[in-house]
């Protein structure tokens, strides 16, 4: 055991000195640290920590400067046909700046609205954003990430129609269900897989959990599945692609119950997996059993309008073990991203840029699919990406891509043979697209 | 809503919604021409016709984000005594770090030897996070704290089941605990017992003898407490949950008490969580992202959830122990917020990481200290780091503690936080942090001070505040009996 902890050295973060330090603790009335901390017991107090010493700013730009390094990416040279959930978009100066202001990024959950009425007045837009994306009546102002918002979603379902038994189909990414059942693992709650083409479902199921586009870029049948769902009493949860939405018909327009989404296409770094944030929407009438945090509009004693946290009973400081959810965080920064990216888009960009992505992913599918030994699997509408039947072990040619400084896409051969699951972005240009199609044609033909 | 009533009720601040400002063709941002030959768009009958968002031009987007910015209260700008969220400075360079190339464009299902920078960053704040609480099993991929505490109780069901000793139902909570404890307990099929706070502010130890027995799975404990106090009985009440079978989680909101001054594992602690956004000073961004690492004891490092970074002879890999609670999200957590907590222990180093505590609970005490004749304190002993006044005394005088909190918010100071622990009357719960100066500890004390004076002088300052905000008090029950939840076109 120490005596005392020697910190006598000031740091930029801590602006106490030694002087200041000891005229607090003579108002306290104690002569060191150690006379505050009597409750510990003695022999556990001030063990040995075995940290490095401390850097200065210039060193730990150096050390971070060096793992960044470490990475390959576009920054690097490469380029990559990765997707299944995070998604490469052009991200535009306006999220970037904004990102900047100390006033967002350093505020607190906004408890006290007058002081926070920034971030209310955002998260207001981005409800409104969700809403117009998605065509539903009510959004909350953000979750975690997209696979714990659909299973949030699928839990909520379970409330409301009183049902514990979820069908997830089968062609959604195995990181919903997946998530799903970190969630309800001990709540008595039944996952069962439901294939898209199914005509008959069990009769006691809460919902149908839908991906779509779905695991392999294709558009499922919403309008069918849902109704579907509904023959049977039970409701449907479609997990959705945000991009997508600026082509394709909303899930509002099929009568769908809740709606969920990785937020992160719209102006969020991929960032090597978060951090997201997940999109959550559904009906009006479902609003009192939505997870999370919900903002609303409402006035000040003098009539002015002002924004605020609402129907806060269902959350978990308030009712605790009866909670919706224990989640406590709307992930405001990424919504504030992804509210920035949406106004800056506008009406016309999300058009345009869904279709170019539509554009881009259908031009590499029809130029892989003319390689000899290569096919492609997916069919009809499929968004952002598709699956390529490979010649060999898509493990093979993705490391024979990577000496040509190109990640491949997802090797999918668990789910599909010799199956990889590519995506295109606008972010690709045509000259990577062919790069990477010359690439496949030579490392196909060795084979 | 239309111009004129906003013009009339906002003042000079200009309110609108962006879709009020909205003007059809205008824009902000051109998405490039398409470069490939041009493919055929599938059924008309699958599209849709326009998404009906705003339609502004670049500067409206900037100023308007700008000037909302303008409406919050931040640490960047403002004193944020805000207990149990540890609002300390957010160190600049720790954003500008996590947004490097070659970290903020790392697609999350890269091989591991492309990204093999990214594991080893998350292995070593792994290495260090285990050091920090003694606790050496880490796992980095919770998205918040609440999310690190339900791993936390899968991790304790995974372990009883694996001893089948599944009937071990029961996480005892204190009567002190934030919401999310017993809400996770909820989420993870466990019944909550609610174990009580003798008058000192500590668990009743002889109440948890009572409680802790063959059903017992865990017993969920915040050190320090909520109330900012180290149990001092912390040994005998491990004790007693492990002699029931029981395990003993560690809710680690109140980390910034204890770095290097002691380990949670030598307390007898078997499992925690850490709130990166607290401790760790990453950014609490208006309400996350978070990031709610989990630290366990060696015998349960094989129920962590995926992934868990680990070095081999050939390198760094992402890993997923071998009897792994599984994912609980999408990917690998929030690996740039883990960049900026690496970022901020690395600047701190040894010395740095002890001082910040000793700072915090020096600083705790002195506002204790110099406020405890005016307000009075639900514990009458030394705090760590945050310490919780009652303004009970004030309520006797038609003050209450909501009233102080906004009236603090017209000096440019937030709000503590109020009626938490929901043990203590009108709780007004101060942490001031080790990033503050003795002079602005001094003027939030003094102006405490004030507000207490005017209760008598002048009570309607304290009554009606804030004065001098965006808003004054708003109506937050019509907000919630007729929600008005996005934008809509003319009401």
């Amino acid at each position: 055991m120490h005596s005392s902890v020697n910190t006598s050295a000031n740091h930029p973060y801590i602006p106490s000195t030694d002087s200041e330090r000891a005229e607090m603790l003579g108002v306290i009335g104690v002569d060191s640290l150690d006379g505050l901390l009597g409750d510990i017991p003695p022999e556990q107090r001030h063990p040995k920590l075995n940290l490095a010493p401390g850097l200065s700013e210039q060193e730990l730009s150096a050390e971070f400067g060096a793992i960044a390094a470490e990475n390959a990416s576009s920054s690097s040279g490469y380029i990559s046909f990765l997707g299944a959930g995070s998604y490469n978009h052009y991200i535009p100066s306006t999220v970037r700046s904004i990102l900047q202001r100390g006033e967002f990024v350093t505020a607190y959950t906004p408890y006290q609205p007058e002081a926070a009425q920034g971030t209310l007045q955002v998260a207001f837009e981005f409800q409104t954003v969700i809403c117009q994306l998605t065509g539903m009546e009510v959004a909350n102002a953000g979750m975690y990430d997209g696979p714990t918002a659909f299973a949030e979603a699928c839990l909520m379902a379970a409330r409301v129609t009183k049902r514990t038994k979820i069908g997830v189909l089968a062609s959604a990414d195995s990181r919903l269900p997946a998530t799903l059942l970190a969630y309800s693992k001990y709540q008595a709650i039944e996952i069962v897989s439901i294939d898209s083409q199914a005509t008959e479902i069990p009769d006691d199921l809460a919902c149908i959990g839908i991906q779509s586009p779905n695991f392999f870029g294709e558009i499922e049948d919403v309008e069918r599945l849902t109704d579907l769902a509904h023959a049977n009493g039970a409701l449907s949860v479609v997990h959705v692609n945000p991009i997508a939405l600026g082509l394709f018909r909303p899930p509002g327009d099929f009568d769908v119950d809740i709606v969920t989404a990785e937020g992160q296409p719209l102006g969020v770094p991929m960032a090597f997996g978060g951090p997201y944030v997940g999109l959550f929407a559904c009906k009006k009438a479902h609003v009192r059993q939505v997870p999370g945090r919900i903002i609303g509009r409402t006035i000040d004693t003098k009539g002015r309008t002002g924004y605020a946290l609402t129907l806060q009973t269902r959350e978990q400081h308030i009712r605790r073990e009866r909670a919706t959810s224990n989640i406590c965080t709307s992930t405001q920064l990424i919504g504030l991203m992804v509210t920035v990216y949406a106004a800056t888009l506008g009406k016309q960009g999300i058009k345009d840029l869904a279709n170019l992505c539509y554009q881009k992913a259908h031009y590499a599918a029809s130029e892989i699919d003319r390689l000899d030994g290569f096919s492609v699997d997916s069919t009809g509408a499929y968004f952002h990406e598709f699956v390529i039947t490979c010649p060999d072990s898509p493990s093979k040619i993705n490391a024979a891509l990577l000496d040509e400084k190109i990640i491949g896409g997802l090797d999918i051969s668990d789910r599909s043979d010799n199956g990889m699951l590519v995506a295109v972005t606008e972010t690709s240009s045509r000259a990577d697209i062919d790069r990477f199609v010359a690439a496949l044609s030579k490392i196909g033909a060795a084979s | 809503m239309t111009i004129s009533t906003i013009a009339a009720n906002a003042g000079d601040i200009d309110r609108r919604l962006l879709m009020d400002r909205s003007v059809p063709g205008r824009k902000a941002f051109t998405v490039p021409e398409s470069d490939v030959s041009e493919q055929a768009l599938p059924d008309a009958g699958m599209l849709r016709d326009d998404v009906e968002l705003p339609e502004v031009s670049q500067l409206e987007v900037i100023r308007y984000f700008s000037v909302l910015s303008q409406l919050n209260f931040s640490i960047d700008t403002n004193f944020y005594p805000l207990g149990s969220c540890t609002m300390k400075y957010n160190p600049k360079i720790n954003d500008e770090l996590s947004n490097l190339p070659g970290l903020a464009d790392i697609h999350p299902l890269q091989p591991d030897e492309t990204v093999q920078g990214a594991i080893r960053l998350l292995k070593n704040l792994q290495d260090d996070l285990g050091e920090i609480t003694g606790l050496p099993g880490v796992s980095l991929a919770p998205l918040a704290g609440a999310q690190g505490e339900y791993a936390g109780l899968l991790i304790t069901r995974a372990y009883h089941d694996a001893r089948n000793d599944s009937e071990r139902v029961v996480a005892i909570v204190p009567d002190s605990a934030h919401g999310t404890n017993p809400a996770s307990a909820a989420m993870a099929g466990l019944e909550v017992a609610t174990v009580r706070s003798d008058d000192q502010g500590n668990v009743d130890v002889e109440n948890l003898r009572e409680l802790a027995d063959s059903r017992t799975a865990v017993f969920m404990l915040t050190i320090p407490s909520t109330l900012g106090l180290f149990e001092p009985n912390i040994l005998e009440i491990t004790k007693i949950v492990h002699d029931a079978g029981g395990l003993v989680y560690a809710d680690g909101a109140n980390l910034n008490a204890l770095l290097g001054i002691v380990k949670l594992g030598d307390l007898g602690v078997d499992i925690c969580h850490s709130n990166l956004h607290k401790t760790f000073s990453t950014p609490h961004g208006g309400g996350g992202p978070g990031s709610g690492p989990v630290m366990v004891s060696d015998e349960l490092a094989k129920f962590l959830p995926k992934p868990v970074a680990e070095k081999t002879g050939d390198g760094y890999v992402l890993a997923t122990p071998e009897q792994s609670i599984g994912p609980i999200n999408g990917f690998h957590g929030s690996f740039s917020i883990a960049a900026r907590a690496y970022a901020y222990i690395r600047a701190l180093g040894l010395e740095g990481m002890q001082s910040v505590s000793e700072n915090a609970v020096i600083s705790a005490n002195y506002i204790q200290a110099r406020l405890k004749d005016k307000y009075d304190l639900a514990a009458d002993r030394y705090c760590m780091h945050e310490t919780v006044l009652s303004a009970t005394r004030q309520k006797k005088r038609g003050v209450a503690g909501l009233d102080i909190a906004k009236r603090l918010l017209d000096f440019g100071i937030h709000a503590p936080t109020m009626y938490f622990p929901m043990i203590v009357d009108e709780a007004l719960m101060v942490e001031p942090t080790e990033s503050e100066s003795k002079e602005t500890l001094d003027h939030f004390i003094a102006v405490m001070r004030q507000i207490d004076d005017e209760i008598d002088s002048a009570p309607e300052l304290v009554l009606d505040a804030p004065h001098d905000l965006p808003v004054t008090r708003l109506d937050e029950a019509t907000a919630a009996r007729k929600p008005v939840l996005r934008w809509t076109a003319e009401e």
